[in-house]
């Protein structure tokens, strides 16, 4: 869909947290504010080049948000960057938003001195998975497992 | 994981026509590129044409172009027009109970395997996998040592 005004991808401050907020489809919404508010705490004041949040902001508008960070030897993987959120307001998808945030994290992960980024997406979320396909990420080395704790 | 050479006919075909959207080609064309048999090939074309990814153009110069929509379209979408991908463990049904739970254990792998491939393969588009191709090839005209 064509968006009449400018997408500014920008660093989110805490005004944006109702609409972060909003765009968020994932989990239960009771417990959405306590987790983005945690979220902002730790990655959203912009002061550490290695922790990223960034919104896309058109209008006026917040139409989308993305986060990572770089984690350095986790399950013994040398330093790389994760993007562990990525969301785009319904109304404003097909627009080029997410590719504009992803753009945008990979050139600051890189310029927080990483060569990888690296993400995690439920295989049945097959419109994220082709997203990050379209973005150059394949199947990377490590096998995610795991099983239910009864 | 072994395609069929249904499947990895129709991926040749879909993926020429799809990257040569302003071209109509004919199954001559993509048989002698890939160097596999222009037979078999005009059977996996019908399969290609009553599905509606391609589109057959009649009359002189006639042959295929691809109708369907390049972003959308799987490579997923393409093979399972020609197979399942579902493992099968080809062993001979000897009816005794004491192995099953091996066989059990097996298939559960077999299975594993299976839902990781189709992931996989439905998350990759056209246009996905056209672009790496080209990307493929640029990098192989780059001087050495470049990148």
């Amino acid at each position: 869909m064509a968006i009449k005004d400018p997408i500014l991808i920008r660093n989110a401050v805490p005004t944006d947290l109702d609409a972060i907020i909003a765009i968020d489809d994932v989990g239960p919404k009771e417990e959405k504010p306590a987790y983005w508010r945690g979220i902002f705490a730790h990655y959203g004041s912009g002061e550490k080049k290695e922790r990223i949040f960034l919104v896309a902001e058109s209008g006026g508008e917040i139409v989308g948000f993305i986060a990572g960070e770089v984690r350095a030897w986790e399950f013994g993987s040398s330093p790389c960057g994760w993007v562990f959120a990525l969301a785009v307001s319904p109304k404003s998808r097909g627009a080029g938003i997410a590719k504009r945030m992803f753009e945008e994290i990979c050139r600051r992960l890189k310029g927080a001195g990483v060569t990888t980024v690296r993400t995690m997406v439920d295989r049945n979320n097959k419109v994220t998975l082709s997203f990050f396909r379209s973005r150059g990420l394949r199947s990377g080395r490590y096998i995610e497992l795991e099983r239910e704790l009864d | 994981m072994k395609l069929n050479k249904g499947s990895l006919f129709a991926l040749f075909a879909v993926l020429e026509l799809a990257g040569n959207a302003d071209r109509q080609l004919s199954t001559t064309d993509i048989a002698e590129k890939y160097g596999i048999s222009t037979h078999h090939l005009a059977k996996v074309m019908r399969n290609l044409v009553h599905s509606g990814l391609v589109q057959a153009v009649r009359g002189v110069g006639g042959g295929y172009r691809f109708a369907g929509n390049v972003g959308r379209t799987t490579l997923l979408d393409v093979i399972q027009l020609f197979e399942k991908l579902e493992s099968e463990l080809d062993m001979p049904n000897h009816g005794n109970p004491a192995g099953e739970p091996i066989v059990a254990e097996l298939r559960s792998i077999t299975e594993e395997i299976d839902d990781l491939t189709k992931a996989i393969l439905d998350t990759i588009t056209l246009e996905t996998a056209l672009k790496n191709t080209r990307l493929r090839k640029e990098a192989a005209m780059a001087p050495a040592g470049k990148g």
